[in-house]
């Protein structure tokens, strides 16, 4: 309890960040009930959104370069490099997400000013599951978060697809809150305490690592991890949900909540249940192989973009689960620079995908992106890289490929390490290429399809921006990644046990396990 | 008393656990749900008494949480009432995994 004594905390500076989206989240709520009905509310709404994400991130950008508050140090909120770094990973996402809506909602007459505020909700439970360090904050954060994005599912009430994807989402949403709620209830039961620095302390020097009240609580942490971040076997809602959902809220599903909750079980392994490693690596281990090999391999068989990108994303999963496994500071490090790699390619390819559906949900099929070379050349472009980018293909794919080629090197270089999971690693990003490739050729080698790309009634060009700019940035940081590299070698945080106590500066990059340097 | 305590919240869990696998109507698994969140919130007042005033802290954000959780679940439910007229899972088929 001596992380919450309100006394010793700085707690307006240690929430800055929080504390200002909730707060413009709310005045877009006020807005949304005084603003008259109708598009035009609708897009002013958004733009405050989008408005009040810029000042969080600037604001976030300043406080990352300060010195750690009182009550940083091993209080209930991180204060360190690797929070801020998924930050700022998190709110691009939020940025790209609510200029999609903007404009998709227009399209989908989803006209309503709630919308953008709900996203800015969801965005703070993300931001406090990045920072926390306490049980207790991770499971606000974790509830904060789905309970608005449920609501974002479920938002296009005309179409039954949508509220039936908001059912499924919730079920199975609240079903493995109970899981990860028992877990936190065992883990506390084991060690007495919610701060996670305690809590790495308290298992070491009990040598609490196979204390049966200990594990039992792990396995049930990872069936509720597992489920918020759509790892195999329990991934069943990702593919009907991201279809259901309407398109920019997938897109922030797919980027945020994923960025937002492996930041979260990241922390919670590597610094909480640190010392416990021989306990949960091999459950770690085991989660990963198969989600690559059952995500990618199902991916194979969809038809709808949609679809097949939740599938995608649930073989990503995989992949950050080799970075949390391999437990190293490069490891933190790849996990950072793969979310960005990954949240820019997201971002971009709903972005087209909802230019090309025009609105309209059910034009998501492959069939739809025939020929889309000779309609919309850029477009089709860009769809390349982003595609290119997720298969981790070098020079075209950008960035993606040096994302894949630090989690491979942070896995072999780990100081246990992952040689099997790499080689698992490998072959199943060949057999993605199987599906983002068949995107491709789709675009560029076959001719359209007579009912393909309704006219739009609709204005895409602040969309069609998300698009350009999430892909020159792929390419730039394709081409030339020391900058993003040197930003994601930053974001350390404090691992037990080597430092189970030790306050960690701010964005002071901690010394990596192994010597080798990462840049290429 | 506090092995008994964990011992019937164990079993409260399960029976909730066991409750959303088989039934297929939408409200009784909301309500299985939340039998699993007050079994995980008996375990914490027990754990309390060993370890002191946090775990009573946590019990509180839980059922704020799950208060919070069964107003927007309810809505979610009742939007798709209206769609199929029906809450039962077996016969909502749109979206298939």
């Amino acid at each position: 309890m001596n992380g919450l004594r309100a006394a010793s905390l700085d707690l307006g500076t240690l929430l800055l960040p929080e504390i200002m989206l909730s707060v413009g989240a709310m005045f877009v709520l006020l807005y949304g009930v005084f603003a008259p009905e109708g598009v035009v509310s609708t897009r002013r709404a958004h733009l405050l959104a989008i408005v009040v994400t810029l000042a969080t991130a600037a604001a976030a950008a300043m406080l990352a370069n300060q010195a750690a508050p009182l009550g940083a140090a091993s209080g209930p909120l991180a204060w360190d490099g690797f929070r801020w770094a998924s930050v700022a990973v998190i709110l691009l996402g939020v940025l790209g997400s609510l200029v999609m809506a903007m404009e998709y909602n227009e399209g989908a007459a989803l006209s309503a000013p709630e919308p953008p505020a709900l996203v800015l909700f969801s965005a703070t439970g993300m931001l406090l599951l990045v920072g926390s360090r306490d049980l207790m904050l991770i499971f606000l954060g974790i509830e904060l978060m789905s309970l608005a994005i449920y609501v974002l599912t479920g938002l296009d009430r005309s179409r039954a697809g949508s509220a039936e994807a908001a059912l499924k989402y919730f079920l199975l949403g609240a079903f493995s809150t109970g899981f990860l709620l028992y877990g936190m209830a065992l883990v506390y039961g084991a060690t007495g305490t919610t701060n996670l620095t305690q809590m790495a302390a308290v298992i070491e020097s009990r040598t609490l690592g196979t204390d049966p009240l200990l594990v039992g609580g792990l396995a049930l942490l990872f069936v509720g991890f597992s489920f918020k971040v759509a790892a195999v076997p329990f991934h069943m809602w990702t593919p009907d949900v991201y279809e259901g959902a309407p398109t920019p809220y997938t897109a922030f599903m797919a980027a945020g909540v994923k960025t937002a909750a492996f930041a979260a079980f990241a922390r919670l392994l590597l610094d909480g249940l640190g010392p416990a490693y021989a306990s949960w690596h091999y459950a770690a281990w085991v989660l990963a192989a198969v989600t690559m090999v059952v995500g990618n391999v199902l991916a194979l068989a969809q038809q709808n973009v949609k679809r097949m990108l939740a599938y995608s994303s649930i073989a990503h999963a995989g992949y950050l689960l080799v970075a949390i496994t391999s437990r190293s500071a490069d490891g933190v490090a790849s996990l950072v620079f793969y979310s960005l790699a990954y949240t820019l390619a997201t971002i971009g390819s709903y972005c087209v995908l909802s230019i090309v559906s025009g609105g309209i949900e059910k034009r998501t099929r492959l069939t739809d992106l025939a020929g889309l070379a000779r309609t919309r050349p850029a477009l089709a472009t860009a769809m390349a890289v982003f595609m290119l980018s997720l298969l981790g293909f070098p020079v075209a794919g950008g960035m993606g490929f040096f994302a894949k080629w630090y989690i491979l090197r942070a896995a072999l270089n780990s100081p246990t390490p992952q040689i099997k999971l790499a080689v698992i690693f490998v072959l199943a990003s060949v057999v993605s290429a199987g599906y983002y490739l068949g995107v491709i050729t789709t675009m560029f080698m076959k001719p359209p399809a007579d009912d393909a790309l309704p006219s739009r009634g609709v204005d895409a060009r602040l969309t069609g921006g998300v698009v350009a700019v999430a892909a020159v940035l792929l390419l730039f940081l394709g081409v030339y990644p020391s900058p993003a590299v040197r930003w994601a070698r930053a974001s350390t945080m404090p691992m037990s046990p080597a430092r189970a106590v030790a306050a960690p500066t701010p964005m002071q990059a901690l010394a990596p396990v192994n010597s080798q340097p990462m840049l290429p | 008393m506090i092995r008994e305590a964990l011992y019937v919240s164990a079993i409260l869990f399960s029976i909730g656990v066991l409750g959303v696998l088989t039934r297929r109507n939408a409200l009784i698994l909301f309500m299985c749900v939340e039998l699993m969140l007050n079994a995980v919130n008996l375990s914490f007042i027990a754990l309390a008494r060993l370890h002191g005033v946090s775990g009573q802290v946590f019990v509180l954000f839980v059922m704020t949480v799950a208060a919070a959780e069964a107003a927007v679940g309810l809505a979610i439910v009742i939007s798709v009432f209206r769609h199929y007229r029906t809450v039962d899972l077996g016969r909502i088929r749109l979206l298939r995994g």
